[in-house]
């Protein structure tokens, strides 16, 4: 396999997952925050404000793991290299 | 094929096998065995729970019939907090069994040590790290809010490409290819993330360290069915609304 190649796959995977981290983790941080904030403010709804939380929360993770998905490509099936 | 020599090196303890799979021939086509097996697998256990809960129905229910029932309860609570009190109930089936294949794959690859049955090639691992089940559920999903649209509404059901206006027809038909897509690469990518994590960590410290992660995975894996489930539910929803 070119090196050169290998060499770009491997810095575009480290790029893609790390620049694909920082959205989603301003946006958990801001929703985490929203969620303490109403629960100190109406502790009974609880269970309710969770349930909502963990639900956006995996929407936001997910945006995460399409950056983890083309680093996986790019280290395992990379189609440059033949 | 793999860049990393050091991830096949046969000293490790586990390797990391992305894009190795034990093939069947199927009349010319090639299926990927180890996904079908585990399948199957999950398949029998989910019919064995659901008969063994049917059999012998009580009044007062208990053993078997009242997990049954419980679960019914939780999944039947997804399909009807998206799809509202109303028009819930023909898309329990199609919901709960969505949520119980993928929660049963989910954690039979997550509990299950898979390991110790020898593959000629691949791994036995959970049947959602592979792309194609994925994919296929999703399509799934699609097929049937398209279903239930066309049959709620008609023809008329296409007339919400162009509301609000007709401006926006080109994101409304791309939208029908990225919820597939996003549906099925979250699921995919979430499920492969938390095997490749604990593997990583099982190359680097083999005892007690990837323990936490396994639990994480186990509790992530749950809400990634959960999750599917109701995005499916939610998506049905906007279909027939």
């Amino acid at each position: 396999m070119d090196s050169i190649i290998s060499a770009a796959s491997v810095v575009a995977a480290g790029l893609s997952i790390g620049l694909a981290a920082i959205g989603p983790g301003i946006g958990q941080g801001q929703a985490a925050a929203g969620a303490l904030e109403g629960i100190a403010r109406q502790p009974e709804a609880e269970n309710q404000i969770r349930g909502t939380l963990l639900l956006s929360l995996a929407f936001m993770e997910a945006l995460t793991i399409y950056g983890l998905v083309v680093a996986l490509s790019l280290l395992f099936a990379n189609p440059f290299t033949s | 094929m793999y860049p990393f020599n050091l991830m096949n090196a046969p000293l490790l303890l586990s390797g990391v096998e992305v894009g190795t799979h034990f093939y069947w021939d199927f009349a010319g086509i090639s299926v990927h065995g180890q996904v079908f097996i585990v399948m199957w697998f999950v398949i029998v256990l989910i019919l064995v729970a659901s008969l063994l809960g049917t059999s012998k129905l009580e009044r007062i229910p208990k053993g078997w019939q009242n997990f049954m029932q419980a679960t019914l309860e939780v999944t039947k609570d997804i399909a009807k907090n998206q799809l509202g009190e109303s028009f819930y109930r023909p898309w329990v089936p199609f919901v709960s069994t969505l949520f119980l294949f993928i929660f049963g794959c989910n954690w039979a690859g997550a509990l299950v040590p898979w390991k110790l049955i020898e593959l000629p090639e691949g791994e036995l691992a959970v049947p959602t790290n592979d792309i194609n089940t994925t994919v296929a559920l999703s399509l799934l999903v699609s097929v049937f809010y398209f279903y239930g649209g066309l049959r709620k509404k008609g023809l008329g059901y296409f007339g919400r490409y162009i509301q609000p206006t007709p401006i926006l027809l080109p994101i409304n038909i791309l939208e029908d290819f990225t919820k597939p897509l996003s549906l099925s690469f979250r699921l995919f990518g979430n499920v492969l993330a938390d095997e490749l994590t604990v593997t990583v960590l099982t190359i680097l410290v083999p005892l007690f360290i990837p323990l936490p992660i396994m639990g994480l995975g186990v509790f992530a894996s749950s809400v990634q069915a959960l999750i599917f489930s109701t995005l499916a539910a939610a998506y049905i929803a906007e279909a027939v609304e």
